[in-house]
């Protein structure tokens, strides 16, 4: 009880006035432009908003894949601009996992072989690392889908294997970006309450997506536009797994 | 750094395009396979050049008479002032002296019962046999008092005892040679070709030094009881530069060449003189070794090239395997280790068409085949070499890669 009220005292994702400004040519483009934002441990996070509102800058920021123009950015407890890119790599490996929208998932290997990926660049000692792939797999509910290059399964189950590969390193944030944008309705279900449930065992979830039906899902909704928050508003539906917890 | 993904996702992407490996590749084996001819061809010479030192003798000094000016034209090597029998007593006096023996030859035609034949007869005295380090395998050498009665004998080499005696059992037999009846008395143990220093060694016949000249050669009208060459074994330990030096002060002296006034003779180290031929076939080596150093680099710049295409098409997989938590240096390893890989793999195809071209021209020229251990660590590891530096590009560029911007790659 003790560690969730310090999770909750100190959130796991801080921004503090960020910006990033990328140039195009003579002109400046404002991704972000000031942002404020905490994000607790075990919140389930829905970023909205039109495309070139700032929303995946925000992503590849908090995941470490990109370093701000100006402002500050802690992810649980330790600030960003102050690490290195091995840090910034070692932190995406041990903290962050990520689901994107195309999978990314290595054409020439099977289920199995993807999901230990991040396990074999890990440097900290996680255990037997072929066991922890399967149960991640199974996790998922492809236990019996190992042995199945990408190529062989179908979209849903795909973005079930990244799935597993975000969770192997036992992530304390999941991340992802537009991760039911190529698939239908139905996987889609699927996928989100794959999350949902992940988010329940305390894993915090920020989810990137343009579709209400997604957003649903989570506990907190916020808006993106030019750059700047528009809104930021709790789901009265969807309860924070942290807060569920008596 | 985690050497186990990089090492098997080398090997994945080896196998994935074999074509294209292939290609790549091509460049490395033609420059290990040259490595391994041109290697195991320089050490097949050295090792002949070594048993033909081995054969010479490292501390036997040969003198020769200079060349001769008639009229001012030269007359050729050898066709100066010879020496005589005394020349090689006082020569036998110097303390470093082991012993000494005077040389005088002739081609000369020899006819057994069996066969006729072409051959030298090479005049010695009874130390030629120490002198030149050869022995009698069948039968006994000639003696010193055989010598110097100028008794009719000789010991045959083994080439000449084939072809006089094709049936064997040629001791005890008698020959003429230039119709001079000469009774065989043994026959040397063979020296084999001398690559050069008058083809094969054992197509000889050596018999006393006084019975050859007065009865074969003749006489010179200079100087009595002539000798055309001295051979002079050194003791060992003795510097055989110093040897030299005092020989020819000693020869100087003895036949009178005024201080300032140039040499009538020669005072020649074979060994020497076959080691400046090694020279100049290790220059031959070096040309060799610089043509392999030119392919290995053009086959590592087609590496550099591909790994470089790779890195490119793979820009999606570098990001994701960044965002799942790669460090540079591990990206750095990965490429490192396909372009190793890759090259190794070469100089594996490399050293099997290499060893196939040492064995097709060691069949041809007839020369020893030398494929040693040396040889191939050499190769593989000139192929690994290039690998690694040629590869060092390519995957620092990919280690260097934005995270970011490599996932958005299309």
């Amino acid at each position: 009880m003790a560690n969730d009220t310090i999770a909750k005292d100190r959130p796991i994702i801080s921004c503090r006035n960020l910006s990033k400004i990328y140039k195009m040519g003579d002109e400046e483009v404002r991704a972000l432009d000031g942002v404020d934002l905490d994000i607790a441990e075990g919140e389930f996070v829905a970023i909205m908003g039109p495309s070139g509102s700032g929303k995946s800058s925000l992503m590849n920021l908090i995941g470490a894949l990109d370093r701000p123009t100006s402002g500050e950015m802690w992810i649980s407890g330790r600030a960003l601009s102050e690490m290195s890119r091995d840090d910034l790599a070692d932190l995406r490996n041990e903290t962050l996992g990520f689901v994107f929208q195309q999978f990314n998932l290595l054409a020439r290997q099977d289920a199995f072989q993807n999901v230990r990926l991040p396990l074999r660049y890990a440097r900290r000692d996680l255990g037997d690392s072929d066991a922890r792939a399967k149960e991640c797999l199974q996790m998922v509910g492809l236990g019996d889908r190992m042995d199945h290059r990408p190529m062989q399964l179908s979209g849903g189950q795909q973005q079930r294997v990244a799935i597993a590969r975000a969770l192997a390193n036992r992530p304390r944030i999941l991340l992802a970006d537009e991760p039911t944008g190529a698939l239908d309705t139905k996987t889609t279900d699927e996928i989100m309450h794959l999350m949902q449930d992940l988010n329940r065992q305390g894993i915090t979830v920020v989810v990137i997506t343009h579709e209400n039906e997604v957003a649903a899902y989570a506990g907190r909704k916020i808006h993106f536009r030019d750059g700047r928050i528009e809104s930021d508003t709790a789901h009265p539906d969807v309860q924070r797994a942290s807060g569920a917890r008596p | 750094m985690k050497f186990g993904v990089a090492t098997s996702s080398a090997a994945e992407a080896l196998f994935s395009n074999p074509l294209r490996s292939l290609l790549t590749m091509l460049g490395i084996i033609i420059g290990v396979a040259s490595v391994m001819v041109m290697m195991s061809i320089g050490e097949g010479a050295k090792a002949q050049i070594d048993k033909q030192i081995s054969s010479v003798g490292t501390n036997v000094l040969t003198l020769r008479p200079g060349n001769m000016n008639r009229g001012g034209r030269n007359q050729g090597g050898g066709s100066g002032r010879p020496f005589a029998e005394s020349d090689i007593a006082a020569l036998t006096q110097l303390p470093f002296v082991q012993a000494a023996t005077g040389t005088l030859s002739q081609s000369a035609n020899a006819v057994s019962e069996e066969a006729n034949w072409v051959s030298t007869i090479q005049g010695g005295d009874a130390s030629y046999f120490d002198v030149n380090n050869w022995r009698v395998s069948e039968g006994r050498e000639f003696t010193a008092q055989e010598v110097q009665s100028g008794a009719a004998v000789a010991v045959l080499g083994k080439t000449a005892a084939a072809n006089l005696f094709p049936n064997g059992r040629a001791i005890g037999q008698r020959i003429r040679v230039n119709s001079v009846p000469i009774e065989v008395i043994g026959i040397l143990e063979s020296k084999g070709q001398s690559g050069g220093f008058g083809g094969d060694r054992d197509d000889t016949m050596v018999a006393p030094l006084g019975m050859v000249r007065n009865r074969i050669t003749g006489g010179n009208r200079q100087v009595s009881r002539h000798v055309s060459g001295i051979q002079v074994l050194v003791q060992d330990g003795y510097e055989v530069l110093d040897a030299q030096e005092d020989i020819t002060t000693l020869m100087r002296e003895r036949r009178k060449i005024q201080p300032g006034e140039q040499d009538n003779f020669a005072v020649v180290n074979f060994a020497d003189m076959i080691k400046q031929r090694a020279a100049a076939t290790e220059t031959m080596s070096m040309l060799l070794a610089f043509t392999a150093a030119v392919s290995l680099i053009v086959g590592g710049v087609g590496v550099m090239n591909i790994m470089l295409v790779s890195v490119t098409e793979r820009t999606r997989e570098i990001g994701l395997r960044m965002a799942i938590g790669a460090r540079g240096g591990d990206i750095l390893l990965q490429f490192l280790f396909e372009a190793i890989a890759l090259c190794t793999l070469g100089g594996l195809i490399g050293m099997a068409m290499g060893w196939v071209g040492v064995f097709a021209y060691a069949q041809i020229a007839n020369s020893p085949m030398m494929v040693s251990p040396i040889i191939i660590a050499t190769a593989l590891g000139a192929a690994a070499s290039v690998g690694l530096i040629f590869g060092f590009f390519p995957a620092r560029r990919a280690a260097q890669l934005d995270p970011i911007q490599a996932l958005r790659h299309d």
